[in-house]
């Protein structure tokens, strides 16, 4: 066993999970996430690549503030629903990382597997000015891959893409198989 | 831009978690894109040289500080006032050199590493929060100052506390002369 772990230094481990302590400027965050989006862009080819590539980097984030989160809005208890993890998502998440609510929660209307969180103005996106050239660019991919990866580790996978429609739509497109069991929860 | 005229941007911070998160994320993803440590710390200095230069707008239009008559007044102004606003903390600043151009700002609370417990081995001498370094250098240039800026001691290494270094490039018979 590697013996740093033994070592007992970082006071990470022993902290108490509390409120969140304080909240950060939006120009810091925003600039870093500039930066972020720029060394993306140095790296890929086209648009589809480069909001893949955010959509990563979101979902790096998404996985570690899910348990934390967890714990700290929902103790005990677990959502086993799928409308039970989006009111979470819409409210409790949303509010915890981005300080407000998402505006809207739908359900696709032919389709039992979509819904769409909707956002006048997601928090990411609040100094970014999109080029023509690049119009189909949507950075609220990150806040895409954040989503995609809660979902996931919550126990219900599932495919979440940004779009240009009201604002910033999120659309998540469950498994067939997160549906399924939804239905059967509901039967018993 | 597609805002309504009336409407002011009512919210203007965010939650520390997901600033946090995020720059680990960009961490992460550097890590993976480059093999070297020196690699990975000299592209976190450039970004955060990026920030820096456009965060001292930022800064000076909302603290609508006086303009610093000396280094140590910057290097305060830095610690207690930029630090708090940006990042929340307070470091402690301290006078290295009889010259008075060498500081060092002592973080004993530093937001970036909340969620790091320590560094792999494989990445021994990363300086994971080069980006600091880089924002406090741009930040310093835009406002012609001269400066180089470095971490002396890093706790995910094993010291005792993190203490980043800021060294005033210009000689300090320069500053005088300008003023008169």
């Amino acid at each position: 066993m590697d013996s740093r772990f033994t070592r007992g230094k970082s006071p990470v481990l022993e902290r108490a999970l509390g409120r969140p302590r304080s909240e950060l400027s939006l120009a810091a965050f925003a600039l870093l996430f500039s930066e972020l989006v720029q060394y993306c862009q140095r790296r890929v080819a086209s648009v589809a690549e480069l909001q893949a590539r955010l959509a990563r980097l979101g979902q790096h984030v998404g996985l570690r503030a899910l348990d934390a989160l967890v714990a700290r809005e929902r103790p005990g208890r677990r959502e086993t629903k799928v409308l039970g993890v989006l009111l979470f998502v819409k409210g409790p998440l949303w509010r915890a990382l981005f300080g407000r609510e998402a505006d809207k929660l739908e359900q696709a209307n032919d389709d039992d597997r979509t819904f769409y969180v909707i956002e006048r103005e997601p928090v990411v996106n609040t100094f970014v000015s999109v080029p023509r050239e690049n119009s189909s660019l949507n950075c609220a991919a990150f806040a895409a891959g954040l989503l995609e990866a809660v979902l996931g580790a919550a126990g219900f996978p599932a495919r979440v893409s940004a779009h240009w429609h009201k604002g910033t739509t999120l659309m998540i497109k469950f498994d067939e198989a997160v549906i399924a069991r939804d239905k059967s929860l509901e039967g018993r | 831009m597609s805002r309504s005229p009336g409407r002011k941007q009512e919210n203007h911070k965010i939650s520390r978690e997901l600033f946090v998160l995020t720059y680990g994320a960009l961490v992460a993803q550097l890590c993976k894109d480059y093999e070297k440590d020196e690699d990975v710390n000299a592209c976190l200095d450039r970004m955060g040289y990026s920030i820096g230069i456009r965060l001292i707008d930022d800064f000076l239009a909302r603290s609508a500080v006086k303009k610093c008559r000396s280094y140590s007044e910057t290097a305060d102004m830095i610690a207690q006032v930029a630090f708090k606003m940006y990042l929340g903390v307070t470091p402690s600043v301290s006078c290295s050199n009889a010259t008075g151009n060498e500081f060092s700002l002592i973080l004993d609370k530093n937001p970036l590493v909340d969620f790091v417990e320590e560094l792999p081995a494989e990445r021994a001498s990363l300086c994971y929060c080069n980006l600091l370094c880089g924002v406090i250098r741009g930040a310093l240039e835009m406002v012609h100052l001269a400066a180089e800026v470095s971490f002396l001691q890093d706790r995910l290494k094993g010291d005792a506390v993190t203490e980043i270094g800021i060294t005033f490039l210009r000689k300090p018979e320069d500053r005088r002369h300008r003023r008169n």
